[in-house]
């Protein structure tokens, strides 16, 4: 859900871009650490990976669909600080060019979808790993809680905002029960995808799950002599690819 | 990157509106939008005022009225959660049709429908008038870092290679039986998307070193500058002050 034009009011929309602002100037330090001169087309690739996923509709129950909005995947497999910049690269791009957020909500995109989602799902995958086994099913299952986290989170964000600087009278208690109860919902969706995904990359290639570097090594390439024939099996090829 | 280079959201033309340079339209529609969200709700005329003004950019851009009314499906669902405002919100409550109606929620959808359409068909205008090139490039002289500008360029350039990518996945599942159906076939989009992230990332590093071996240090080579006169500013400015006009003279009246 992208916030369109006039559903906050203008302080409050300005003073988010202000965060938005503060969070994607950290994160450009930030991302040279994580990617030297590679940042820019990593961060790029990643941009559109991010993209081109949202583009992904799962089902979700009786005819409805969710898509993933991304913002702890892109943090797991590319680094917080790259995330908050995918992130918000993506938001931009799609409110100047696809008219999906307005303009002038941005900053309160960036902030709630981008900033919020990075930080609850990468804070919680690292605090996970800390007390979790080095082991695949345990980095699976600590991406999972961090995507589950990460989108209700989202959503009380957007209440909060909207207790700010909402345009309409609603009860806020209900707002942030129908916001958090629907977003939790989608914060499944959102687990599943991203704990599989994660699963899958770290089956091939480790080392390119930022959030568990070092955790788990890369599957080495073994070559073992087969009783019997002898020579040929055994020679040994290469250190892989 | 063959063929069709041309964004399909961007409508090639010759007008004035297509020809003023990025960074001015840019501006000019970041301060209508700021204008029409910060006016009072209950100015109408205000509102009818910034429409006509649409139109008329809209008009001296050629951009066909409905290309532009198709493209405002992106905030159906915006439509759909301002619908219920008259009904949850609180306050004092109107009768119409029988139903029980709150009558600072029909404010609150007035409000919404008003602004966000408003906002859309603004950013609908941007971008049907200027390339996303283009529109990088204006980003980049209002002094946005050249690291983010960058970033978007390759966003901008692979995003339809990546989605294309994910395409062919698709028809690769479906030629093998798949249909998503319900929650349990997460896993088989998952391992897809899992692929297309490595394929992406790899991408990205193959990218990177062919730019290296070309002699990138940081810097992308500028290869087409995009200046501004105060003439296009001025031109630019238009439809941001007659926005303020028209919400100031309302406002006095």
């Amino acid at each position: 859900m992208h916030v369109p034009d006039g559903f906050i009011d203008a302080p409050v929309s300005v003073a988010a871009g202000a965060v938005a602002v503060v969070g994607v100037a950290v994160s450009l330090r930030g991302a040279r650490r994580e990617l030297d001169d590679r940042t820019a087309p990593l961060a790029g690739l990643t941009a559109a990976f991010v993209f081109a996923a949202q583009m992904l509709n799962f089902p979700v129950a009786a005819g409805t669909s969710g898509h993933l909005l991304g913002g702890a995947l892109a943090a797991i497999l590319a680094g917080p600080y790259t995330a908050v910049l995918c992130m918000a690269v993506v938001l931009g791009l799609q409110a100047l060019l696809f008219a999906d957020g307005g303009l002038s909500a941005l900053g309160v995109n960036i902030t709630i979808m981008g900033l919020v989602t990075v930080a609850v799902g990468y804070g919680v995958f690292r605090l996970l790993l800390r007390v979790l086994p080095a082991a695949r099913p345990a980095v699976t299952g600590a991406a999972f809680a961090a995507a589950l986290a990460s989108v209700p989170a989202s959503a009380a964000a957007f209440t909060l905002i909207y207790a700010l600087g909402g345009t309409t009278e609603v009860p806020l208690g209900s707002v942030a029960a129908a916001m958090i109860g629907v977003h939790v919902l989608i914060g499944v969706g959102e687990a599943l995808i991203t704990s599989l995904t994660v699963s899958s990359v770290l089956a091939v290639r480790p080392d390119l799950v930022y959030g568990a570097r070092g955790l788990i090594k890369r599957p080495e390439l073994r070559t073992r002599t087969v009783s019997g024939s002898g020579g040929a099996a055994g020679e040994p090829s290469g250190a892989g690819a | 990157m063959g063929a069709g280079h041309a964004h399909r959201l961007y409508l090639p033309g010759r007008s004035p509106v297509h020809r003023l340079p990025p960074q001015c339209k840019l501006v000019a529609v970041l301060v209508f939008v700021l204008a029409v969200v910060a006016t009072p709700r209950e100015r109408i005329w205000a509102f009818a005022a910034y429409a006509l003004l649409l139109a008329a950019v809209a008009a001296v851009a050629r951009v066909p009225y409905r290309l532009v009314l198709r493209r405002t499906a992106i905030e159906l669902p915006f439509v759909a959660f301002a619908l219920l405002m008259p009904f949850v919100a609180t306050g004092e409550r109107v009768h119409w049709l029988g139903l029980s109606l709150s009558e600072a929620g029909l404010w609150g959808a007035w409000n919404i429908l008003a602004k966000g359409t408003l906002g859309v068909v603004a950013s609908i205008l941007l971008a049907a008038t200027t390339e996303p090139r283009l529109l990088l490039l204006g980003v980049e002289r209002l002094r946005m870092p050249a690291l983010i500008v960058q970033i978007a360029a390759f966003m901008l350039r692979y995003a339809d290679v990546v989605a294309e990518e994910m395409r062919r996945m698709r028809i690769a599942r479906a030629s093998r039986g798949f249909e998503a159906r319900d929650l349990r076939d997460a896993r088989v989009l998952a391992r897809s998307l899992g692929a297309l992230f490595l394929r992406s990332y790899e991408r990205g590093e193959r990218v990177h070193l062919a730019m290296v071996s070309r002699g990138y240090e940081g810097r992308m080579p500028v290869l087409r500058d995009v200046g501004a006169t105060a003439a296009h500013w001025t031109a630019a400015a238009a439809l941001p002050a007659a926005a303020l006009i028209a919400a100031v003279a309302w406002s006095v009246s």
